[in-house]
């Protein structure tokens, strides 16, 4: 058996540089700012991406992904956003939540979604969240879908569902088992297009950050959805959604990853460059320690991250590596990004600048899959367990 | 020692809050906030009530008071609502520096408009090469000719620049002298002077209802009667007035942080995870301890600060410390604001992210976290001799 080693395979390096000359090629800080500014989905981007592969590195290849892992998927988020974070977020997290399919689905389900998810013709979303419970989602939820022959009625409201505006179905965590104790055992995902009857999205606006990833309020009033939308087993929902985000955290962190080293990119630069007092600010070490803390900060960020992505592929997922690397990178993206817009002075409140937008992109990371408060009672829970 | 407000104190702080209550308006803020527009309305009768000038003697329209009563009213306006507040509180920015240095004339023309809402002033020191450090030779000159003065430059990043009626202008006006610092005037030039033109810099973090814009002036004429204090202490007028305004920057900070706690406070109590109240578990409950423990010190700070301008003993050390602490507190505490309102905190409804983009920006302008740590280090070294 190998024992460690810190470097990327060639595959991996290659697909690295890839993705970023597409990036450099492709993100225009123009076109994100005015996403920005207008809370628009960068859907041509995404479909050059899924052309060249990039959302769906970690799809089979017989559903026309790129059978890679996770570390490749992470690889690729990260360097997305750290080439902007806008538009990086928006397009790695289109085919968010494909994965529960892939994981659960029938032949059927698989066909039907994932080949369109991989060429891009296809987005995504994953519906968990409710007006009343983001967190606590193993208590009885108010979505609810009840059985009557060969027809499931959906009633609820999921919100803040990335995607809703723009996804062509959505995988919905339901209330199958009202009476189930504890709750969560009694709850199922079912995949429900978005042309369904009784399905009505509504766009969140005037969020702080990522607002080319579009977010939104999903009401079911009697959607009927047939037998066959069931994804895996009845009652067996929230255990998926937990796996699930055990992993999907892992790409959360990697956004963070990418956005503090694409921010920490901008205020090297510009640190080296901007001079007050008759020297680059770079020369000040008010300024050069938080560069320097910044890189060091961002490096062990990426390790974890990368070593939680690697346990997954090695088929050893371990949640509280993961759980730590999203709480440790999402928190240091924040710092970093912030110190970043500091740096820059004056400029560095400006959209033209682009690090205040890199920050507050970052500040989601705190919040999504699971805010880092609920991250650290998971750690806490995988720690009593061991130690 | 004594930490109790007079009575007059009291009811100007209750006067602030009751203006607020009945007049800010969450959709207005958001709204301005969206469209990057400034709150004229609010901002008229905010000087109605004597809010703007408060601390401008009565014979130019004030209100007689001191600065401490001027952190009052800004700490409030802006608890109530940061991006209203900061609009508002901002609409006078460096009119301070006529009230301290100018000429009769200039004090009767300006101030009273001021005061009355009638005019909005701008302070033009920042250049696009140059913000921390105004002690170098500025960009923009002003050149003798024909009994007049000609300036020619551009001074970026001025708060009001879109809207204000004059701008307070740091200038070089002597080229040669070392160090340049020592050649510097204020000069005010009036909107509509000829070669004069201003540009709205837009796509702001924050306090977007406070339009920032770009100033250049182009063979600008103006007289001698438009020299602010005396010709060549321009830059160490300057710099006394940011040692007074800072506290005010300072008290913005204190009120914005307030704010943020307050909304998340409420929201604690209110929602429910896990079968409790987000109150009762402990890593939030300790938040907010937190969060409430900061803001009480910084608050203190910035009072103290202000008291000794006051009293007639102006500290720069303590003005620059309290700014410091402040802008920081209001940006650590707006983070945990929107933590504790999970996916609510990130959505523009709840306002608490609105707080945390305009806190940030008490750690960048009148001088940046940085340049308050110099000057706190300089006046160390110097009263330990
Ligand atoms: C931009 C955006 C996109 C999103 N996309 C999706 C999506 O695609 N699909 C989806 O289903 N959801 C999505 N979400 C929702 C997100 O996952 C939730 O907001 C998040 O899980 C938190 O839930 P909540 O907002 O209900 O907060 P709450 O659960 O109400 O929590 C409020 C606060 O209390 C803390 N807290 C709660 N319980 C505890 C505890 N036991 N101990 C300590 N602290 C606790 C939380 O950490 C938080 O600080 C998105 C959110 C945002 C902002
Ligand atoms: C919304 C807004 C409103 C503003 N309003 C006004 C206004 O009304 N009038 C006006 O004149 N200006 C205004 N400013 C400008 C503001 O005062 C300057 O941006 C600020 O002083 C910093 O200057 P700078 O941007 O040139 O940064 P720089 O001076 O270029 O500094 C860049 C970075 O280097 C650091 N640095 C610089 N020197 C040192 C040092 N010696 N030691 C350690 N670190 C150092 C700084 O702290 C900063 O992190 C405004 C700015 C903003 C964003």
């Amino acid at each position: 058996m190998l024992g460690l080693s810190f470097e990327l395979s060639e595959e991996q390096e290659d697909i690295k540089r890839a993705v970023r000359e597409f990036c450099e090629k492709e993100f225009d800080p123009e076109l994100a700012l005015e996403l920005d500014r207008k809370e628009e989905f960068p859907m041509e981007l995404y479909k050059k991406a899924a052309k060249l592969g990039f959302t769906s590195m970690r799809f089979p290849e017989e559903y026309g992904g790129q059978g890679y892992g996770i570390l490749e998927d992470c690889i690729v988020i990260e360097e997305m956003c750290r080439a902007d974070s806008s538009l990086g977020i928006a397009i790695t997290a289109a085919t968010f939540a494909s994965d529960l399919i892939v994981l659960h689905g029938t032949e059927e389900q698989k066909e039907k979604y994932i080949p369109p998810i991989c060429r891009g013709d296809f987005i995504s979303s994953g519906a968990f969240t409710e007006p009343a419970r983001g967190s606590d989602l193993a208590s009885r939820l108010d979505t609810r879908a009840v059985r009557y022959g060969d027809t499931w009625y959906i009633n609820g409201v999921k919100t803040f569902i990335t995607n809703a505006p723009v996804a062509n179905f959505f995988v919905v965590l339901c209330q199958t088992d009202p009476k189930a104790h504890p709750p969560h055992r009694g709850q199922s995902l079912f995949i429900v297009d978005r042309e369904t009857e009784g399905v009505e999205v509504s766009k969140l606006k005037d969020k702080m950050g990522i607002r080319p990833s579009l977010t939104g309020e999903i009401a079911f009033s009697d959607a009927k959805v047939p037998a066959d939308a069931l994804l895996g087993e009845l009652n067996r929902g929230f255990y998926y959604a937990i796996e699930f985000f055990d992993k999907s955290r892992v790409g959360v962190a990697a956004q963070a990853v990418g956005i503090a080293q694409g921010a920490f990119e901008i205020a090297y630069k510009y640190a080296k460059e901007r001079e007050a007092f008759g020297r680059p600010i770079i020369q000040f070490e008010g300024v050069s320690f938080k560069l320097v803390d910044a890189i060091t900060l961002i490096e062990a960020a990426r390790l974890l991250t990368y070593k939680a992505a690697w346990l997954i592929d090695q088929g050893k997922p371990d949640p509280l590596i993961a759980s730590m690397a999203k709480t440790l990178a999402s928190e240091i993206a924040v710092r970093i990004t912030e110190w970043c817009i500091g740096i820059l002075g004056g400029y560095g409140y400006f959209g033209d600048y682009r690090v205040e937008r890199y920050h507050r992109d970052a500040i989601v990371t705190t919040i999504y899959e699971g805010t880092n408060e609920i991250q650290r009672l998971t750690t806490l829970r995988y720690l009593l367990r061991r130690l | 020692m004594r930490f109790r407000f007079t009575e007059e104190q009291e009811d100007i702080r209750a006067a602030v809050r009751e203006f607020c209550q009945k007049e800010f308006e969450p959709e207005l803020a958001r709204k301005l906030d969206r469209e990057e527009e400034f709150p004229w309305e609010l901002y008229r009768r905010a000087c109605k009530l004597g809010f703007i000038g408060i601390h401008f003697p009565e014979e130019y329209g004030g209100g007689g008071y001191g600065i401490l009563e001027n952190c009052i009213v800004a700490e409030e306006m802006c608890r109530a609502d940061s991006t209203l507040g900061t609009a508002i509180i901002l609409g006078d920015f460096a009119s301070e520096i006529i009230l301290r240095f100018g000429s009769e004339e200039q004090k009767e023309r300006y101030l009273p408009k001021i005061a009355s809402g009638e005019w909005i002033s701008a302070g033009a020191f920042t250049e696009p090469a140059r913000g921390s450090d105004l002690a170098a030779r500025l960009d923009t000159r002003a050149i003798r000719d024909g009994g007049e003065w000609v300036i020619n430059g551009v001074k970026t990043l001025i708060t009001n620049a879109p809207i204000a009626d004059f701008f307070i202008t740091l200038c070089q006006t002597d080229m040669e002298v070392e160090p340049p610092y020592r050649g510097q005037t204020l000069l005010i030039v009036e909107k509509g002077a000829e070669g004069l033109d201003v540009t709205k810099i837009g796509d702001k973090m924050g306090i977007r209802a406070s339009p920032t814009g770009e100033v250049s002036y182009s063979d600008v004429r103006v007289g001698d009667d438009a020299i602010v204090g005396q010709l060549n202490r321009g830059f160490y007028q300057a710099l006394y007035f940011f040692d007074e305004s800072r506290i005010e920057i300072a008290a913005q900070a204190v009120g914005i942080a307030q704010g943020a706690f307050d909304r998340a406070l409420k929201y604690a109590k209110e929602r429910e995870a896990f079968g409790r109240k987000l109150i009762e578990i402990q890593a939030i409950s300790h938040k907010l301890a937190e969060m409430a423990t900061k803001i009480e010190a910084a608050r203190l700070l910035v009072y103290k600060a202000a008291w000794q301008v006051d009293q007639g003993k102006l500290d720069p050390i303590l003005a620059s410390m309290a700014k410091t602490l402040a802008g920081r507190v209001a940006v650590e505490v707006c983070d945990e604001a929107v933590q504790i309102l999970g996916g609510y905190g990130y959505i523009g409804d709840y306002d608490v992210e609105r707080y945390y983009r305009d806190a940030k920006i008490t750690e960048i302008y009148e001088g940046t976290r940085e340049i308050q740590l110099n000057t706190i280090t300089r006046w160390i070294l110097r009263r330990s001799g």
